[in-house]
């Protein structure tokens, strides 16, 4: 194919998908690159918006990674001119070879030969009683709330659950005077400890860890290892957190919770695109298959990058954005500038490595998302409680997890199953005694997310 | 009025433009998210009948727990949306749905 014809669409402009478009233009291709937000950078470096009085810099916004999104930035103002960039954009839905498109109000269709999908990831959670209590956000919530606006999710916040981003944001919201109450995570420390060995080969990664860790100790912020989540406590609002360890319950007065387990990819484009899934028994999640270079298995137009095709975090993200291009260009017969794909496959292991030791770090026992109370909401969309699931699983055939679905309405609701649905698998694996695999996973629909009826029917001509 | 929920910590410089919420005028910095007006001043974001009161979740467009509405009953989700000036907001269901 010639590569001036060559129409290449990518979904998603966080550290992935602008590599990818970066390779791409750089080869004097002309890719369209569609993102929801309104600048790029993805979650992870979220700008502010572009109105006078914004003022903090890259130091200040990103930490220890300003220059990784400096660096980002500075490829993308390089490249805009040359590619189709397209903000406040939502693919909604794969057809064939289309993408269809809402901007502005209206649908609008892109005709694509290759596809580069890098569509991210969300938090993970589990539920508690109270967790849908105002006050309580995602741990990425309240670090979007920081870096994209500028605000603390409230003044005495509670930080819980697993990850480094958990050490991460509890230190930014320190550094700005915005002191957590407490620190709760659920695995040991112990297996905190033993991980570290595992960082010496990355010291940057270990003393970051551990100056995130000691700046919160200075500052007296309590870290609760080996303490769950019991309840949050408030009428209208979050007013204290309860936790336990070893049986002993303990209340810490907050106003705020952010709560994340770890970071789930967006694999609904992938699901629409038809590509297969397999089963990740260490990220207990289905996600899209791919070869190293990140073609997808199914589907020879389809190429995924970056934490969408699982969490491998942001530096491996930029490295799988240009393997994704160059395998696409070489797919293509494209001649491209010399690349030697090495260096990329050895960020993607070094990711892998490190999701491995943070696995080990927050080490959670196989049945922590399941060991939710019946009288407790896992659907807030639906408001359907654990019990009710329970009570479906093995009923009428309701041993896979689109058939509790409809019986429940359990991932239903206008998330579509984003927050719960992992929740919803585990709950009826656990139920039902069998493997969390056998339960399959929640399908992915046509739209991905809620569009008005007036979008899908206000064409673009 | 309930205590505001969140705390604005930086970039605090910015121009003020006014919007209406529930009938109600409501200042807001320019380049929040609307999910940040309101929320920079009270507790809650939607109270609506039905189901219990909701301040947003993951502030990245995926949870869809922000979603509120302007006077005329289309919808918006707050975390996505920006308040430009006079911009008529309600955060429980419009009258016209109410209605029916």
């Amino acid at each position: 194919m010639a590569r001036s014809t060559a129409r290449i669409l990518i979904v998603g402009a966080g550290p992935a998908g602008l590599r990818a478009a970066e390779m791409l233009a750089e080869a004097g291709l002309s890719p369209i690159l569609v993102d929801e937000a309104p600048r790029v950078g993805g979650q992870i470096y979220r700008q502010p918006p572009r109105v006078p009085g914004f003022m903090r810099t890259a130091g200040e916004l990103y930490g220890a990674a300003a220059d990784r999104a400096r660096d980002l930035f500075v490829a993308f103002d390089r490249i805009r001119n040359r590619i189709d960039y397209r903000p406040g954009s939502l693919v909604y839905d794969l057809i064939d070879n289309r993408a269809i498109v809402a901007r502005d109000g209206k649908s609008e269709e892109i005709a694509f030969d290759a596809l580069i999908l890098a569509t991210g990831a969300m938090d993970r959670i589990a539920p508690a009683p109270g967790w849908t209590l105002p006050g309580v956000y995602t741990l990425g919530a309240a670090q979007i709330a920081l870096k994209h606006q500028g605000c603390a999710i409230g003044q005495r916040v509670a930080f819980v659950g697993t990850g480094p981003l958990l050490l991460l944001a509890a230190h930014q919201y320190a550094k700005v005077g915005v002191v957590p109450a407490a620190v709760v995570v659920p695995s040991h420390f112990r297996s905190f400890a033993a991980a570290a060995l595992r960082l010496i080969g990355m010291p940057r990664e270990l003393s970051l860890g551990l100056f995130w860790l000691l700046g919160l100790k200075r500052r007296g912020v309590p870290i609760l290892f080996g303490h769950r989540l019991s309840e949050v406590v408030g009428n209208e609002s979050v007013r204290a957190i309860k936790v336990r360890a070893r049986g002993e319950q303990r209340e810490i007065a907050c106003d705020a919770v952010a709560i994340g387990y770890g970071l789930q990819s967006e694999t609904q484009l992938a699901d629409l695109a038809g590509i297969r899934f397999a089963f990740d028994a260490a990220r207990r999640q289905w996600l899209p298959e791919t070869d190293p270079l990140g073609r997808a298995t199914g589907r020879k137009d389809v190429y995924l990058a970056g934490d969408g095709a699982g969490m491998l975090g942001a530096d491996a993200a930029e490295a799988r954005g240009r393997l994704a291009a160059h395998a696409l260009m070489t797919d293509l017969d494209i001649s491209h500038v010399t690349y030697r794909p090495k260096v990329d496959l050895a960020a993607v292991d070094r990711g892998e490595h490190l999701q491995q030791a943070m696995r080990a770090a927050f080490d959670l026992p196989d049945d922590f998302f399941a060991a939710v109370s019946d009288e407790t909401l896992v659907c807030r969309c639906e408001q359907v409680l654990a019990g009710e699931l329970r009570g479906v699983a093995g009923l009428m055939g309701a041993r896979e997890l689109n058939r509790a679905k409809s019986y429940s309405r359990v991932g239903m609701g206008r998330c579509q199953g984003r927050l719960c649905g992992h929740v919803a698998a585990e709950i009826l694996a656990d139920k039902l005694g069998v493997t969390l695999d056998s339960v399959g996973r929640m399908r992915g629909q046509p739209p991905i997310k809620p569009v008005s009826v007036a979008t899908v029917a206000e064409r673009k001509p | 009025m309930s205590e505001p929920r969140l705390q604005r910590v930086a970039d605090q410089d910015r121009r003020l433009i006014e919007i209406t919420v529930d009938g109600w005028a409501m200042s807001a910095m320019e380049g929040d998210t609307l999910l940040v007006a309101i929320l920079a001043q009270r507790g809650f974001l939607r109270d609506a009948p039905g189901e219990p009161m909701s301040a947003g979740f993951c502030l990245m467009g995926a949870c869809q727990d922000c979603w509120i509405w302007d006077d005329d009953g289309r919808r918006l989700r707050a975390c996505t949306t920006y308040a430009e000036p006079g911009m008529r907001i309600r955060t429980t269901w419009p009258d016209r749905l109410l209605a029916s």
